[in-house]
Order: structure tokens, then C-alpha cells, then sequence
């Protein structure tokens, strides 16, 4: 599927470039826009909007890592982050006095962090047994087995009403959950996490990573230990999935099942794949848009002529159309739009941009 | 199976002991001492008795399930969606006509016409992307459980067996002893759930007839090991594909009149039965129906038993079996590597 290009740039020989020269321009421009973005937008958008893409986006680039690069389509990235969030509510401080431990957050996020990657790793030792189509079902079936696992689970999971109250620290004196400055935190680990991503994806680890997708029997044969690479990059897209899972209970300061519901883990894969899976920025474009489709969803339903509570249709019909006519996803399809425009029409379409 | 006694002695002791033991659990009468540590009897055998009908339900889902990724190497993740249509269907049928018999048919009919369909206009544009037709069938499930909630909201539809069939019967197990006349306790079961599980019996025996003394059965075989041979020989493998594709819609069809009527049909049941067939044929092996069985067997008794002597553990139960079975072996208890 997926085909990461190594697009870097080769920098020209004899002169010393600067690393700020090394950034392509796009770079800038986004940075710059998200960075003065509070200047003129209101706190409900920062927070809200904004915010909650960039959480999506983490999660969902988690399986992005792990689908794109490591041809391993893991619908457990959902749960990873309920975990960690659990974990943040049941060690730190929550409305449930009974079973939080109140820990300091300088204790409980790392714990829960930690937690999150064995997680991960523990479900990617298990699925990486299989291969392919197998890896849908059994990350599947270990996600609703927490989901339900959790919601039955009174002594550690509080069952069905699970945590609420849990908010992040007061940190240098500020509330992390105003607007603008939630949005700083978020935009801050998502852009942590997406380059963290980029670098990985072309460093020894991620190129091998790339070959035991492409053709593990052969990187087996060169001496690379294939399951010990996807084992590790599930621990590492577990990681920012727990980061991500972190944030989002934050966000909206409580964590219960369905957090980590059937749904709202179909919901990671839907992002991912209508952002498009060759490249680290397709997961936030895709959370973008599924939280834009999510919060006025209503607006368009009603325009349509049809009630508010069809969201899922709506959803489900734009997940169909993307993958029925792109399965690259926007980023597919921004991708050929990009080729049309090159391509010299009075040529044949053999001869494209040499 | 002598082989595998020749080849696994151990095992097969171990097998043969469990089985001496749950055939004396189910016959004795039960002495004090183990009513005292694990609970009266007459609780034992009704759990055993629910988790081997529901496991009769679950393998009515899953073997179609099974079939069709044997087959095609498809992952048909709307099966589940299948299998409430069927509901939904076989409520209208039985509701408005009153014969509870025809709504078994009806839906068969029905949701296999539906499941014609889904082959031609689905997975035959797409054959061999197996993730795409994967997120295709997720999507279609999507949308089909938005458009069933519309259509019939979000209430709980239960299909009535008609009057013969309701009401309990009473078996030949005994389940205690009276304390003041000396009298045998004989248990009593909802006579529906024996039928039903008879006929998911007489189904699965069918289905290992058709498919290993006829000559249909013959086709699916040989395609499930090698479709393309099959077709060079000229076989006309898509009639195949779109016969074996509506039979066990079909069946996730008839699976959904069955689960409406011994338990109730409602939203979400689409993807509780979607993650039991996956977690069935996970545990039993993909493409065989005689491991789906036994993973439909194992999963329904491990939820029923989970629930009656560890209920809030009761899913671990059934996640710990997935897990022993993918850790030692992974593609199944009867799969083939």
C-alpha cells in the first residue's frame, strides 16, 4: 500500500547549508500560521477545534506510523490512549476519591506512559504473530475486550461512569485547560510527535522498518529480527497514542469506556485513512476534517433535510466515498490533482515530469 | 484423531480427564463438599446449557463468516451488520404474518440477496486488496447500522416463538435430590433454545456434507485451496464466490431470527456478533468450519461460565482463550499454518 517517498532534499555540495535554510518554505507558513493562530480565532475554535485535532491527529498518526511504514494496521491505537488516560486518572487526581491514588503528575504520567507502551508492545507481540488481514481482527477484538472489560470493572475502571474531574496540573501557574493555552500544549506534542515520526521514518530503525513491510522474508535473510522491529515500532507509536490518550482526557477532563469505545476506535482508523497513510501529515489533515464534520455536522444535516443525529451516516458515506475513489486518502488525491497539473497534455501520459 | 493421541499423548490425557470429569458433573448427583465450594448444581448445568445454545447461535454467525474468508480471503466486517438486518427482517415476518417458521426462509432469502450484492458490486470490483475491501465493508457497516437505527430506532425487538415451542421442557438430568421425599430434581430448559440449538447442529452437519460428499462442496473445496487452478480448470469460480458469498449471508441472516428470538435484536448487537464471530474463527481457525464450531463452543460456554462464577471478569475469560491460542498457536486450533 502506502509508498513513503524519501523526498529529502540533497543539500548541494561544497556549501554549508544553515538548518533554517534546510526547512521547506510550506514548513514556515503552517508554523507560523498555528503559532499566531489564538491572535484571531476564539477560545471555543482553539480549544475545541483545534485542540481536538491535534489530539485525533496524535492518535491517529500512531497508526499512521505504524500502517504506513510498518504495513501493520492496528485499530488498537484507541485503546492505547484510554489506557494511558486511565492510568493518568487512576494514579493522579480525579472526582473519584475512592480509587485515585493522587499521585504527584511529576509520578503519574510517566507510570502511565510506561503502562501505555507495555500496552502496546504487549498487544503487538500478540499480533504480529499474524500478518495483514489478521492484525484488523485481533487488535479489534482486544479493543472491545477492554472496552468491555472496563465498563464491567467496578474496583480499578469505576465501571460504566469511569473518572471524572481529571485536569491537568497547574503548571507554572497556569491553567492548562483554558483555550489558548491548551492550544499551545496540544499544538506543542502534536508537532513533537509529528516530527518525531519524520525523523524516525528516515532513520536506520524506520528504513528497516519500511523493508520488513516491503518484503520481510528477504530483511529476515539480511539478519534483521522482523518481529523485534514491529514489536518496537508498537511500543513507539504506543507512546504518542498515550501522549494523545493523556491529552484527550484533559481535554474533556474525564475518561470513561467509551472513551475507548467501538466506536470511537473505528473513529482512529477513519481519520487515518481519509487523511491518507503516506505521509506523517495525513492523520492531522484527516482529524481536521472529521472534527469540523463532528462539530457542524448538525448544520449540514439540516441543510441536507435531514435530522441532526444522522452524524454516523454522514461519517460512514464520506469514509466509503474516500476509500471507494481514493484510497490514499485527501493526501492521494492532492497527489494526482499535483501530477494532472504537471502532466503536458499534448504528450502522451507516459512522459510525465522527468 | 489416533494421530494425534500417537503424537500428543499428554494432551490427550489431559483431554480425556476433562471430558470424564464434565460427563460426571453433568449425570451425578452432586455431593455436599462440591456444592459447598462451587454452588448448587441445577446453576451449573443451566450455564452450561446457555453457553452450549448460545455457542449453537454464535456458530450460525461464524460459520458463514468462516466460509466466506476461506473461500474469497475476504474479511467481511458487515457480517454483523448481516445478521441484524436478518433480525430486523425476521421480526417483520414473524410480527405481521404470525408464522414464526416463515420468518426463518424470508430472512434467509433475503439478506443472501443482499449479500449477492455486496460480492458483485463490492469485492468483485476490488478483488485481492484485502485492506481495502476490509475498510470498505467497515465503511458499509458504518452506514447500514446509521440506516437500520433510522428506520427502526433504538428500541429492543424481540421475535415471539410460536406457542409450542414456548415454556420449558423437562430434560432427563438431574440436578438434586428433595430433601423431603427422596425424589429426584429433574431440570427444566426453555424448550425454544433445545430446538434452535438442535437445528444449528442439523445446519453444521449439513454444511460438512454439502461441502465434503457433493460436488458444490468439492468446487469450494479445491478453491479454498487454490482459486486460481480452480478457475484455470474451468470451473466458473465467480458463480462460486456469489453462491458460497449469499449462502453464509444467508445464514448471518437466519443467525439474526434465531438471536432475536432467544434473546432481543437492538443497535450495537451488529457488533457484538461481528467480534464474536471474528473472536469464533480467531480461537477455531479461519476457514474451517469444524474449528468454528469449536470455537463457537468454547467462546459461548467461557461468557456463560465467566458470567455466572466471575462476573466482572467474565470478557477476560474469553479474551485469556484468544490469547493462549494466538500465543501457541497462531492460526487457530484448526487452522492450517
Amino acid at each position: 500500500m502506502a509508498v513513503v517517498e524519501n523526498s529529502e532534499t540533497p543539500s548541494q555540495a561544497g556549501r554549508q547549508v544553515g538548518w533554517a535554510e534546510k526547512v521547506p518554505v510550506q514548513y514556515w507558513v503552517v508554523a507560523i500560521l498555528l503559532v499566531i493562530m489564538p491572535a484571531f480565532t476564539s477560545e471555543f475554535t482553539l480549544f475545541q477545534i483545534f485542540g481536538w485535532s491535534f489530539i485525533l491527529g496524535m492518535i491517529a498518526l500512531s497508526l499512521m506510523f505504524l500502517a504506513g511504514y510498518g504495513g501493520m494496521v492496528s485499530i488498537v491505537q484507541m485503546t492505547i490512549a484510554g489506557v494511558a488516560g486511565y492510568m493518568v486518572a487512576i494514579l493522579g487526581d480525579s472526582a473519584i476519591t475512592e480509587i485515585s491514588q493522587g499521585w504527584p503528575w511529576y509520578v503519574a504520567i510517566p507510570i502511565a506512559l510506561v503502562i501505555a507502551v507495555l500496552f502496546g508492545s504487549a498487544v503487538g507481540w500478540l499480533s504480529v504473530r499474524t500478518e495483514g488481514i489478521y492484525t484488523i481482527m485481533i487488535t479489534l477484538a482486544i479493543a472491545s475486550a477492554f472496552f468491555y472489560f472496563a465498563r464491567q470493572n467496578y474496583t480499578i475502571f469505576n465501571g460504566f461512569s469511569g473518572f471524572n474531574g481529571v485536569l491537568p496540573p497547574k503548571l507554572f501557574g497556569v491553567d492548562w485547560r483554558g483555550g489558548t493555552a491548551f492550544y499551545y500544549m496540544s499544538l506543542f506534542w502534536a508537532i513533537v510527535s509529528y516530527l518525531a515520526v519524520l525523523y524516525l521514518s528516515r532513520a536506520p530503525f524506520g528504513l528497516a522498518l519500511q523493508g520488513v513491510r516491503d518484503n520481510p522474508r528477504r530483511m529476515a535473510a539480511l539478519g534483521f529480527n522482523v518481529n523485534a522491529h514491529r514489536v518496537a515500532a508498537y511500543a513507539f507509536a504506543s507512546l504518542i497514542a498515550g501522549i494523545g490518550g493523556i491529552l484527550l482526557t484533559w481535554q474533556s477532563a474525564q475518561i470513561s469506556p467509551g472513551t475507548a469505545g467501538i466506536g470511537p476506535v473505528i473513529d482512529i482508523l477513519i481519520i487515518a485513512v481519509i487523511g491518507g497513510m503516506r505521509h506523517p501529515i495525513g492523520p492531522f489533515i484527516g482529524a481536521f476534517i472529521y472534527v469540523l464534520l463532528k462539530t457542524f455536522s448538525i448544520d449540514i444535516l439540516v441543510a441536507l433535510g435531514l435530522g441532526g443525529e444522522r452524524f454516523q451516516l454522514l461519517i460512514g458515506i464520506s469514509f466509503l466515498a474516500i476509500v471507494f475513489w481514493s484510497p490514499d486518502g485527501i493526501l492521494g488525491l492532492w497527489d494526482r490533482w499535483k501530477d494532472g497539473r504537471n502532466k503536458d497534455r499534448l504528450l502522451n501520459d507516459t512522459e510525465q515530469k522527468l | 484423531m489416533r494421530q494425534f493421541a500417537n503424537r500428543h499423548p499428554v494432551w490427550s490425557g489431559v483431554i480425556v480427564i476433562a471430558a470424564a470429569v464434565l460427563l460426571w458433573m453433568i449425570f451425578a448427583v452432586w455431593p455436599a463438599w462440591l456444592i459447598d465450594t462451587i454452588g448448587r448444581k441445577k446453576i451449573f448445568l443451566n450455564a452450561l446449557f446457555n453457553g452450549v445454545t448460545l455457542g449453537g447461535l454464535y456458530f450460525l454467525v461464524a460459520s458463514g463468516f468462516t466460509l466466506i474468508f476461506g473461500l474469497m480471503r475476504n474479511v467481511n466486517m458487515a457480517h454483523g451488520s448481516l445478521y441484524l438486518l436478518g433480525g430486523y427482517i425476521g421480526f417483520i415476518v414473524a410480527d405481521s404474518t404470525g408464522y414464526w417458521l416463515l420468518a426463518f426462509p424470508v430472512a434467509f432469502v433475503v439478506v443472501g440477496c443482499f449479500g449477492v450484492l455486496l460480492q458483485i458490486f463490492v469485492f468483485q470490483k476490488m478483488e485481492g486488496q484485502d485492506l481495502r475491501q476490509t475498510l470498505v465493508t467497515i465503511g458499509i457497516s458504518i452506514v447500514l447500522a446509521d440506516l437500520m437505527l433510522w428506520v427502526f430506532g433504538g428500541d429492543f425487538f424481540n421475535i415471539t416463538p410460536p406457542n409450542w415451542l414456548s415454556g420449558p421442557m423437562e430434560t432427563f438430568l438431574v440436578t438434586g435430590v428433595k430433601r423431603s421425599s427422596g425424589d429426584l430434581i429433574y431440570l427444566k430448559y426453555p424448550i425454544v433454545r433445545i430446538v434452535i440449538f438442535a437445528a444449528s447442529v442439523a445446519i453444521g452437519i449439513g454444511m460438512w456434507v454439502l461441502l465434503n460428499k457433493t460436488r458444490i462442496g468439492m468446487l469450494i473445496r479445491a478453491g479454498v485451496d487454490d482459486r486460481d487452478m480452480l478457475s484455470a480448470t474451468g470451473a466458473r469460480i465467480q458463480f462460486v464466490f456469489i453462491g458460497v458469498f449469499a449462502f453464509g449471508a444467508g445464514l448471518a441472516g437466519v443467525a439474526g431470527v434465531v438471536g432475536g428470538t432467544f434473546q432481543s435484536i437492538a443497535p450495537g448487537e451488529d457488533i457484538r456478533f461481528l467480534l464474536a464471530s471474528l473472536v469464533v474463527v480467531i480461537v477455531g481457525g479461519m476457514g474451517s468450519i469444524p474449528g468454528a464450531a469449536i470455537g463457537a463452543l468454547l467462546i459461548g460456554m467461557a461468557e456463560q461460565f465467566g458470567s455466572v462464577y466471575f462476573p466482572t471478569y467474565a470478557v477476560v475469560l474469553t479474551f485469556l482463550i484468544m490469547v493462549i491460542v494466538l500465543a501457541f498457536r497462531p492460526q487457530g486450533l484448526l487452522g492450517r499454518a
